[in-house]
Parts: structure tokens; C-alpha cells; sequence
């Protein structure tokens, strides 16, 4: 495929808006996943506040990435706001907490 | 932006709301009755209707469960209140099979409150059938079900919250009605159902998803918790495991003295009577009284108990049920118990019922809206398949299903009693009469297509009060039905719906078909999105 033809492909409505729904459906979970992960952990309060308050917040955090996937000026804008924040979550997850670390 | 930030939300809007509308729509019908679940439960068995609670209640079942299962595992004894005129009795056998499968299934009877006598209700799943429909649906595998549930309430949340984005004038809309204008009426009967009860709507979404965040986001917990949500769970609500053996043979106290303390100990009356290990040396009996509900109780337990020794009488321990609990899981249980409707009084019921209504409104109308905006871009020609098809499901999701309603009502009151499987009969009329709604609303996805269901679903529900004086002994016009509320209340509800029905019906038929309109008065830019 040439680059021309690719860059026509990714300026097609239809292609922007499968892309946006596939980063709000796919990112925005694996957002929430890696969020509620790294506040269960990371919470300064007993495992069990810390593990309800990170799931209340689960599902605000989910909704804020779909409609910003859709709100965004660009399908690719739409990916990186919701991928980076993951990967930084995942990294806290992936440290696994204060007591980890001591 | 700004402009450009409300049309990408008034499309999101609109396509996370028709997606799954048909589904949503059928959710909020069977939830809504699920706020009335009980009484559903108790109209659909008119075998006990007749029990009439007594200050003996509490020693009729203790003799009932002595004769029926003296030497059981535990007993459970559920004691009548308002909304059940009759005690329920379950028992768990002290064999090993019943704890095959690692499920304890127990047995369970029915007991009329003033006699004592074991009853049996004619098999039904009642309001049971409603409230799981709202949830997992039926004959869909239960994880599949819960999954795609849950796929359409997080839509719905979608779907609020670009909603109220799109919605830049919230306020000043919400008193803008515009009736008999086709588009625009159903525009601002959308606006006015969903501002109204907004903040129902964004509570029974957003809690329904933290009802099942075990299934839905398990991350967390599994993370914080060597052994997942197991471990979440034993830390939350720490489960007391009754004795693993049941002792020798000892005869227990009489169980009114006990009540009579329980009830003067905290004031209120006795709900549940449980045992461990009856009519043996090592009997543990727990009278739980009722107590005034705060909305953030946590959702099991915690409800004032006295533990007595069940041989000798003894209290072994007070339990007032005032555990203080921490911040976050007041935010949770207040959730979930405003979901479930934990501590409603019938008022507060009658309320959230009512928004459940609004809330049907709001999605009905939502998806109306759709039909009408493309049906006027039509401007007289005939409409395409898409446009059709949506109208078509559309008719069968809300009168389809309504009809299908009244239809699974009647079919209690119509299957003989002795009928075996009967309970699944009264579901599979439910679901044969949606399927009939869905093909004839296929077949004529138009004006034609609602007057007809209009009309049938009128006559239906207007029947159910007429049938229930054929068949019964407590309809409207006997003692029996006002004395329990329930009961009087279900056919006065028949009977609107048959009314709204009609009114509905009248409207359709007055109004005259949509044949090429001019274009749209131009009152104000287009920015409802549909």
C-alpha cells in the first residue's frame, strides 16, 4: 500500500470513527483496569477502602475515555490521550505499592 | 471547539442510545417491576392470599419446622410483613448430598401466618422472572447474559453523560414542551424524562455496574488480595461458620419468650428467626428484628440480633447491628441500596417506580425521536428498510413487550394449577407473545403496526382486573385484596396501564399520517442530534 493511499485511508470518516471506537471500547477498559489496579494499590488506606473506592472510581474513568475518544480532534490524539495515561498506571500496578517498594 | 465538542457528543449520543435501546428498553421495563417484585410474587399465588399474620406466627412456625424437619442442619424462618402476609420456612437436611456440588440447596415451605398450615401455591416464578430477566435475561447462558447486560448499561452511561453535554440549555428545556408537533414533541418529552429524573437515571446506571464490578473489574481486588475477590469479600463481610457437627439429641426452648425479648430488647418487631444444629446439645438460635434502614447499611446482615443457647435459653450475645462502617463503602452501599431500593418505604417505592417509568419514557422516546427525525427527512417518500426495521423494533421493545407482560400475567391466572412445568409455560407465553408482537410489528412497521398493539395491549391489561374476578376469591371487589395492599394495588396498576394504553391509542389514531410536510419551522438551530 502505498503512503498516499494510506494516508487516504486514515482521513476516511469510516476508518477515524472504527479506530475511536475501538480505542473508547478496548483503551478506554484497559484504562480503567490499569487505574483500578494501581489505586487499589497505591491508596493510603486499609486494602479493602482502598480496593472499593479504586472500583467506584472504575467506571468514571472508563466513561471520561469514551467520550474523550470521541471528542478529540483525531482518531491518533484519541489512542495517546487514552494509552498514555495506561501505560503510566500499568507501570504503578507493575511497582505494586508502597510496601512493595520498602 | 465548543460547537464542535456538542456534535461529536450528540453523536455518540445518538448511536450508543439506539445500539442498545431495544435492549435498555427492556431492562427498564422488567426493572421497574422489580421494585414491586414481592408483590408480584404474592398476587401471581393466590393460594396465600388469604394468611393473615398473628402474634403466634413465630410458635406456629416453630411447631411446623418441628414436625417437618426436627433433626435439619438449620432452619430459617422468615416472619411476615408488610409487603408478605405469610411466614417462609427453609431448612437445610443434615445429609451429605446436600452439599453436592458444592451448592447447599435447601427445602423450603410456606406457612399461612394464622394457622399454621403448610401451603402450596401454584408453581410460578412470579416477579423472580422479572427481576432476573432485568439482569441475565433467559435461556442465555448467565455469564453471556450478564456481560452483554452490562455492555448496554455502560452505553447507557455513554449515553447520559453526551446527553447532558449535547444538552447545552439543561434547564431552560426542561419546561419547553412543544405537544402535537411530531419531531419537536417527542424531542422535548425525551428532555423532560431524562432532566427530570436525571439523577435516578445516572444512580441506577452507574450503580448497576458496580453491582457486578466483581465480574466487570476484578483488577483491583485481585491485585490488593492474594486470593482475589474471595479474599476481598472474607475481609468485608467475615463470615462466622457454624459448628461443623451437630451434638446429641436435646429438646429446644419454646421459641415466644425469645422473640418477646429480642422484641423488647431493640424495639422493634422480629423479621427472621435462624438455627444452627436444631434440637441438638449445641443449638444456636438468632432472633434479627427490623430496624430503621440508614441508605449506607451495608447490604447483608447488620440487622440488631440476640443469640440465645438453643437448649437452655440462654443469650450468649447482643449484637445492636450498628457496626460503623468506613467512607468509601458508605458511597458503595448507598449506591447499591438506592439500585435495589433496600430501605424504601412504600412511598419512596411508589417514587422509584415511577422514575423507573421515566425512565422507560426516556429511552422510548429517545428512540421514537430517531424514527420521527428520519421520517420527516423523508418528506413524504416511502421510508427505506433501515428506517423499517427500527420502527418495527421499536412497536415489538415497548408494546410488544408490555403486551407480553400482561399476556405472562394472565397466564397465571389461565394455566391449570396441576399443569406440570408450569411455571415455565407462564415464561414461554411471555415469550411467544413478544414474538408474535416482534412479527407483526415487522410485518407493518408503521402507524398501522402501533395502532393495533395499542389496541391489543389495552384490552390485555384492562382484562387481567376482570380475569382476577373470574378466577379468584381477592380482587378489587373483595376485603381480601385492600386489606393486603399489594394485592388492590396490582389491578388499580392493570388498570392504568390499560388506560395509558387507550390514551395512547386515541392519540395515534387522531392524529392524521405524516404526508410531505414543508420544511421545519426554523425556532432555533438544530442541536439535538438525532
Amino acid at each position: 500500500m502505498s503512503k498516499h493511499s494510506l494516508q487516504r485511508l486514515t482521513a476516511s470518516p469510516a476508518v477515524g470513527v472504527a479506530s475511536r471506537t475501538l480505542a473508547a471500547v478496548f483503551g478506554g477498559y484497559a484504562l480503567a483496569a490499569c487505574a483500578t489496579t494501581a489505586l487499589a494499590l497505591w491508596l493510603p488506606a486499609a486494602p479493602a477502602t482502598a480496593v472499593i473506592t479504586a472500583n467506584l472510581l472504575s467506571f468514571l474513568i472508563y466513561t471520561v475515555a469514551v467520550l474523550w475518544a470521541f471528542a478529540t480532534r483525531s482518531a491518533a490524539r484519541a489512542w495517546v490521550g487514552i494509552l498514555m495515561p495506561a501505560l503510566v498506571l500499568a507501570a504503578l500496578a507493575w511497582l505494586g505499592g508502597p510496601e512493595a517498594l520498602l | 471547539m465548543k460547537a464542535g465538542l456538542r456534535q461529536s457528543m450528540a453523536w455518540l449520543h445518538t448511536w450508543s442510545g439506539l445500539l442498545l435501546g431495544w435492549l435498555l428498553l427492556a431492562m427498564f421495563v422488567t426493572g421497574t417491576s422489580a421494585y414491586f417484585r414481592e408483590e408480584i410474587s404474592l398476587w401471581m399465588a393466590p393460594e396465600l392470599h388469604h394468611s393473615q399474620p398473628s402474634p403466634d406466627t413465630p410458635a406456629l412456625a416453630w411447631a411446623a419446622l418441628n414436625a417437618k424437619a426436627p433433626d435439619a442442619k438449620s432452619w430459617d424462618i422468615q416472619l411476615p410483613e408488610a409487603r408478605s402476609p405469610v411466614a417462609q420456612l427453609r431448612w437445610q437436611p443434615d445429609t451429605p448430598q446436600a452439599e453436592e456440588g458444592g451448592r447447599r440447596r435447601g427445602e423450603q415451605a410456606v406457612m399461612d401466618a394464622g394457622t399454621g398450615e403448610l401451603l402450596s401455591p401454584r408453581a410460578s416464578r412470579g416477579g423472580d422472572f422479572l427481576y432476573r430477566f432485568h439482569f441475565e435475561l433467559y435461556g442465555v447462558p448467565r455469564i453471556w447474559a450478564r456481560w452483554l447486560i452490562c455492555v448496554a448499561t455502560m452505553f447507557m452511561l455513554v449515553a447520559i453523560v453526551s446527553g447532558v453535554i449535547t444538552h447545552k440549555k439543561i434547564f431552560k428545556d426542561f419546561f419547553t414542551f412543544r405537544p402535537g408537533k411530531g419531531q419537536r414533541s417527542w424531542l422535548d418529552s425525551h428532555n423532560a424524562t431524562a432532566v427530570l429524573a436525571l439523577p435516578f437515571h445516572f444512580m441506577i446506571t452507574y450503580s448497576g455496574l458496580l453491582i457486578f464490578m466483581v465480574m466487570l473489574m476484578p483488577w483491583g481486588m485481585n491485585a490488593a488480595y492474594e486470593d482475589g475477590w474471595r479474599g476481598f469479600f472474607q475481609d468485608v463481610f467475615p463470615r462466622e461458620e457454624p459448628a461443623a457437627e451437630g451434638g446429641a439429641a436435646m429438646p429446644m426452648v419454646d421459641i415466644a419468650p425469645l422473640v418477646a425479648r429480642a422484641r423488647e430488647t431493640f424495639d422493634q418487631p422480629v423479621r427472621r428467626i435462624s438455627v444452627d444444629w436444631p434440637n441438638r446439645d449445641n443449638a444456636v438460635i438468632r432472633v434479627s428484628t427490623a430496624k430503621d434502614p440508614h441508605i449506607t447499611d451495608q447490604r447483608r446482615g447488620g440487622n440488631p440480633t440476640l443469640v440465645f443457647n438453643g437448649g437452655t435459653g440462654e443469650l450468649l450475645e447482643t449484637r445492636p447491628g450498628d457496626e460503623a462502617v468506613p467512607g468509601a463503602f458508605r458511597v458503595y452501599n448507598l449506591l447499591v441500596n438506592l439500585h435495589l431500593a433496600r430501605f424504601a418505604d412504600p412511598t419512596v417505592r411508589w417514587l422509584f417506580f415511577l422514575f423507573g417509568v421515566g425512565g422507560t419514557a426516556m429511552v422510548a422516546t429517545g428512540m421514537l425521536l430517531w424514527v420521527s427525525k428520519r421520517t420527516q427527512q423523508l418528506r413524504g417518500k416511502a421510508p427505506g428498510a433501515a428506517l423499517r426495521l427500527v420502527n418495527g423494533l421499536n412497536i415489538a421493545s415497548l408494546t410488544g413487550l408490555l403486551g407480553a407482560l400482561a399476556a405472562y400475567f394472565a397466564a397465571n391466572r389461565l394455566l391449570p394449577v396441576e399443569l406440570a412445568a408450569r411455571e415455565s409455560w407462564e415464561i414461554r407465553v411471555f415469550f411467544l407473545t413478544w414474538l408474535l408482537a416482534l412479527g407483526h410489528a415487522l410485518l407493518r412497521p408503521g402507524r398501522r403496526g402501533w395502532i393495533e398493539q395499542l389496541a391489543a395491549i389495552t384490552v390485555l391489561w384492562a382484562a387481567l382486573p376482570l380475569l382476577n374476578v373470574a378466577t379468584t376469591d381477592s380482587h378489587l371487589f373483595s376485603a381480601t385484596a385492600w386489606r393486603t395492599g399489594a394485592l388492590a394495588g396490582f389491578d388499580v396498576v392493570c388498570l392504568l396501564m390499560a388506560a395509558t394504553g387507550g390514551y395512547a391509542l386515541w392519540r395515534v389514531v387522531r392524529k392524521q399520517p405524516v404526508r410531505g410536510r414543508g420544511p421545519l419551522p426554523q425556532r432555533r438551530t438544530v442541536e439535538d442530534g438525532a
